[in-house]
Parts: C-alpha cells; sequence; structure tokens
C-alpha cells in the first residue's frame, strides 16, 4: 500500500554524498507526490546552497561528514527568521532512532507539524534501507563471481602441475578445505598466491 | 563478556580505548570494546543517545551541551573518564605566518598579539580573517576565542570563526577556505606536511592543562551497567600508563596509523605522542612542551572545575544561559565518584577533591589526594587568569564581552 504524501508545497533537501543513494530517495519521495526536492552531492558550499535553497526539510545520511558544518549553520540560523532545528524537536523519539539506526538524520524547520514530517521521515528510511539491502546484494554477487573465477584458475593448475582432470582437482580442492576447516576458495586463492610466488605463469 | 561499542572520531585522543582493545587490556578485565568511527561530532554523539554506541570519544563541551538541551531534547550524559588534556594546535595558512612573522611557538602572547594585529588589518580591510574550528562546542573554539580576545581580538566581530571537520583542515587551507584552523592532531601535521600550513600555536601554551575529550555515557548506562563500567575505566587507566611509556611509542603510533583508526602515517601520529611538532614542512622538529597529556598527573580524572570553566565559556560568548544552576548541570556531567569507585584499591592516584582553582598552579606542587602521591605541573592560562568555581560571577565579570 503506497500512502500519498499530501505535501506538494514542502521543499526537501537530500544531502548525500552517494548520487545513486540520493536518486534512489528522490524517487520515492516523488512517487510519494512530492515535487520540489534538490539533491546536494558535494561538500564544497553545502551551507551557502541550502541558504539559497531554504529547504523545509533536510535529509542526510549519518556518515556524511558535512554534519558539524550544516549543524553550526543552523544554530546560527535560530537568531534569523527561518530558523532550522534538528527534527527531534518535535517527533517523537522511537521514528528518530529507526531513521539513526537506518543511517539517516533530518532537519526541519521550526515549528513544522509532527504529522508532516512523519511519512517523510519513514519513507526515506525504507528507501535508505532498500539501498543498503541493494548494494549488499551487489556486493555479495561480485564476491560469489570472484571466488568462483579463483576456484576455477586453481583447477586449472592443479590439472596442468598434476595431469590430472577436472573432477579430481575439484575433489582435491575440496579434500584439502575439508581436513584444514577452510573455504575452497581459500585454499583456491592461497594455491594461486603459492604458484605465483613459486614462479608458475 | 560485556561489550562496550565505542564511538570516535580519527583523532591522536582516541588512543586510549584502542590501545586498551589492541592490547588486550578490555578483555584482561573482562569487557570487549567494539571501536566505530564515524566521520563527524554529529554523529557520535547521535549513535550514543539513540543507543547504536555505549560510550564516546567525544568533545567535553558537546557533552556537556547535550546533556543541558541547548540545541535539542535534552540526553543527560555523564564522564566518568577523561580521554587527554591538551593536543590541539593553530595552524595558519604559509601566506598568513609570512604576514604574522615567525615567533616561539612557546610563547603565546606574542603569536597572539601577531595574529590579533593582523585580524583587526583584515577587518579593517573588509577581509575578515576566517578559522576554522571543529565544531561549536569544542575546546578548540573556546580555546582560540579566550586567546584572540585576551590578545585585544574580538572573535565575533574581528574574524570569522567556521566550522570544518578535523580529516578537512589540510584540504580547507589549500583551497583558501579557511586562513586558519585550531584542530587536533595529527590533522596539523597533515596539513604541514602537504606544505599548506604552518603550525603557529598550541592550545597547551594557551591553557596548559586544558580540558578536551571525554569517554561519556548515557547516564542510565552509568546506573544500570556500574560493575562493567568500572572494569572499562580499569582497562583505559591501564593503556594510559602504556602510552606514556617513550619505549611503546612507535608501536602506538603504528597502531592508530591503521586504516580502522586514523589512517594516516604513523609518522605523523608520532609527533602529538612525543611533544616534538613539526611547525614548517621540511623543519626539524620542535619540542612543545606538554602538547598532549594523556596521563600523567591523574590527567583521566575528571575535575568539575574544568567542566564549570567550560561553562563559564559557553556562557561568555553566548552558547549557554548564564543561570547559577547551568553551572551545576555542567559539574554534574563529569562523573569523578565513578572514577574513585572504579580504580580504588588499583594504585592509581586518586585526587580527594573534585574541583580546585584552574590556572593556580606555576610551578609542580603536590595535590591532596586519597591514594598515590600526586604531583600537578603547571596548569596556568597564557594571560595569567584563575578559575575560582566558587567566585564565578567574579570570572564572568572580568571576561568580555559583559
Amino acid at each position: 500500500m503506497r500512502r500519498r504524501i499530501r505535501e506538494a508545497a514542502l521543499k526537501i533537501a537530500i544531502v548525500d554524498e552517494s548520487p545513486a543513494r540520493a536518486a534512489v530517495i528522490e524517487e520515492g519521495l516523488r512517487e510519494a507526490g512530492l515535487t520540489d526536492i534538490a539533491v546536494l552531492v558535494e561538500r564544497n558550499g553545502l551551507v551557502a546552497r541550502l541558504a539559497a535553497l531554504a529547504p523545509d526539510v533536510v535529509l542526510i545520511n549519518l556518515e556524511n561528514p558535512g554534519r558539524d558544518v550544516l549543524e553550526e549553520s543552523f544554530a546560527l540560523s535560530r537568531a534569523l527568521a527561518r530558523p532550522i532545528a534538528m527534527f527531534v524537536d518535535q517527533s517523537d523519539e522511537r521514528s528518530i532512532a529507526e531513521a539513526v539506526d537506518a543511517g539517516i538524520s533530518a532537519y526541519v524547520v521550526d515549528g513544522m507539524r509532527k504529522d508532516r514530517i512523519k511519512p517523510i521521515l519513514e519513507l526515506a528510511v525504507r528507501r535508505f534501507k532498500a539501498f543498503s539491502r541493494l548494494q549488499g546484494e551487489l556486493a555479495e554477487a561480485r564476491s560469489a563471481l570472484a571466488e568462483r573465477k579463483s576456484v576455477d584458475r586453481a583447477k586449472a593448475l592443479l590439472m596442468k602441475r598434476r595431469n590430472i582432470d577436472e573432477p579430481a582437482a575439484y575433489a582435491l580442492l575440496r579434500k584439502q578445505a575439508m581436513d584444514s576447516g577452510r573455504r575452497i576458495a581459500d585454499i583456491a586463492d592461497a594455491l594461486i598466491t603459492a604458484d605465483a610466488l613459486l614462479g608458475g605463469n | 563478556m560485556s561489550v562496550f561499542r565505542i564511538g570516535f572520531l580519527p583523532l591522536v585522543d582516541c588512543v586510549l580505548p584502542v590501545v586498551a582493545h589492541e592490547l588486550g587490556l578490555a578483555a584482561a578485565e573482562g569487557v570487549t570494546i567494539e571501536p566505530i568511527r564515524d566521520p563527524s561530532w554529529a554523529t557520535v554523539r547521535d549513535r550514543l543517545i539513540y543507543g547504536q554506541t555505549d560510550a564516546a570519544h567525544l568533545l567535553a563541551p558537546l557533552a556537556i551541551a547535550t546533556s543541558m538541551g541547548l540545541d535539542r531534547p535534552a540526553v543527560p550524559l555523564g564522564a566518568p573518564f577523561m580521554l587527554g588534556l591538551n593536543g590541539n594546535a593553530v595552524t595558519v595558512t604559509p601566506r598568513v605566518a609570512a604576514l604574522m612573522g615567525r615567533q616561539a611557538i612557546e610563547d603565546a602572547t606574542a603569536v597572539g598579539q601577531r595574529l590579533a594585529a593582523l585580524a583587526r588589518n583584515r577587518k579593517a580591510a573588509g577581509r575578515r580573517l576566517r578559522l576554522a574550528v571543529v565544531h561549536r562546542y569544542s575546546s578548540h573554539n573556546y580555546m582560540l576565542r579566550y586567546w584572540l580576545a585576551a590578545s585585544g581580538c574580538d572573535p565575533d566581530r574581528d574574524v570569522e570563526i567556521v566550522v570544518v571537520p578535523p580529516p578537512f583542515v589540510a584540504e580547507a587551507l589549500e583551497s583558501g577556505e579557511i586562513d586558519g584552523s585550531c584542530v587536533g592532531e595529527p590533522w596539523n601535521s597533515v596539513a604541514v606536511e602537504r606544505g599548506v600550513g604552518v603550525i603557529v600555536a598550541a592550545t597547551a601554551r594557551i591553557w596548559s592543562r586544558g580540558v578536551e575529550k571525554l569517554l561519556a555515557f548515557r547516564r542510565t548506562t552509568l546506573e544500570e551497567r556500574a560493575d562493567e563500567v568500572g572494569a572499562l575505566i580499569r582497562a583505559l587507566h591501564e593503556a594510559g600508563r602504556i602510552v606514556i611509556d617513550p619505549a611503546r611509542r612507535g608501536e602506538i603510533a603504528a597502531l592508530l596509523a591503521r586504516p580502522a583508526y586514523i589512517d594516516q602515517p604513523a609518522a605523523l601520529i608520532e609527533r602529538a605522542l612525543a611533544n616534538r611538532m613539526t611547525l614548517v614542512h621540511g623543519e626539524a622538529p620542535t619540542p612543545v612542551r606538554d602538547f598532549l597529556v594523556l596521563h600523567r598527573e591523574a590527567a583521566n580524572f575528571p575535575w568539575r572545575s574544568q567542566a564549570m570553566w567550560l561553562y563559564s565559556q559557553m556562557v561568555r560568548w553566548g552558547h549557554a544561559p548564564a543561570a547559577e544552576d547551568g553551572f551545576d548541570q555542567a559539574a554534574q556531567v563529569f562523573r569523578p565518584d565513578i572514577y574513585r569507585a572504579a580504580l580504588a584499591g588499583t594504585g592509581a592516584i586518586l585526587p580527594s577533591a573534585s574541583a580546585k582553582v584552574e590556572g593556580a598552579i606555576a610551578e609542580p606542587r603536590g595535590v591532596g589526594s586519597v591514594s598515590g602521591r600526586l604531583i600537578m605541573g603547571p596548569d596556568r592560562f597564557f594571560d595569567g587568569r584563575l578559575f575560582d568555581p566558587d567566585d564565578l560571577a567574579g570570572y564572568l565579570a572580568g571576561s568580555s564581552p559583559d
């Protein structure tokens, strides 16, 4: 079920050094009916660009090194006409804790109602988590591929050196792995390294 | 085994938890440390207050601001252990250094006057000097402001003070984004090594025993896990004994240099540990007395008067209300009671008082202790002022602006 957020007038800034992740969050917000969204990737000049944008909500990833600079500008803005407060000023601690767990921090213009912000933050959290999951799957797929290549190379080495066929080479790798309590891919890596050191080609 | 996830920023004064973890001192006390590195103080703070970490390497004034709810709803923190004194430096661009002329780094008065004169000239020319600190609520900010103000420069009007995260200081000096910075190590040395910065002052010369980082916990953690916190404190205290041993210095620097910790060359990290700083790229190192005091003289003891001095500066610069109970609340963040309870019977030096007049020691002298013999080194402010926690109104009245 996708709930539309009837807040087309809200201006949102996404600050993230990962353009891909920012795009995933932006897309989610647009699907929910928000249209006024800016994405800021660069660290340099961040504060000036945010000041020019004057967003109602700023979403920033927790590991962004710009956070202290941003908070300083918010502290200074308290004296100005359009103060930006930490989101937590008006919201329930639980949804903030969930956002921090997911890796996001949010700031809103002071005085904005909590019920206007909550769905936006929840959506950003879901998108952020989905992105992390995708990245994890991608990394897994990449390492599985790399492992298969190592095993293939190690098998080829054994076939050549010991003049055996492929099933026999694989059986040797598997036995060594079982005997030493290590993974087949690790045995294959060790074999390839040893072969390179011993002057194999 | 009881686990403490500890948040930290890549700085030399994160060394005690790192050593306690890597050299097995925590394990020997029955606790496990999981170091968690972050790029901003905001995130170190948020992970602590939302329970993603159990403790944090934190700027002392930020722990006070968080406990008092200055920028966000208050979360009471407690600090039973200080992670060191001093350790920061003021680094300026080679251009500003040339305009200031060469002064001895030991003479904070002379350097301060040159910097203040330059700042006033630049202000008159309509191009104020832009100086970076690492956070609004940092000892860097308050030490720099104290020094500038006492040197005849209004830090709010004559210069522009901005925030730059430590790892970006060298880049900001190089690009001309800032003219100077007050930051911890190794980030001054990184700027010097790249030839984009010259170290002109050490905060150890502004206040010879300046309060710096602390190990912060949520106050609820201190209550609910009191025994485990005690074990962690003993491991950190033991780590202190190791890091001040000159024979272990190379090994400790190599440990901190790892990608998981500071991720910078060990040779740069070793400078602060050895109190020998290379001030200008290519020059021989200069000894800087007490540049970083990690452990000796009960440096890890949380004196409540240190918290109160910080609060006086927060009031002075309009960062906190001047209310009497503000000083009490700040003092309550420092927990000498927990420090004493954790280290009782271990042979550690345990001061008998919890507060002292700051800046009163000119020559090393003995101080009352319930255990161990405590000799305190000079703790003077460069302008000779005293901070008496029993006369807060008098101190504030004597500080500009009024």
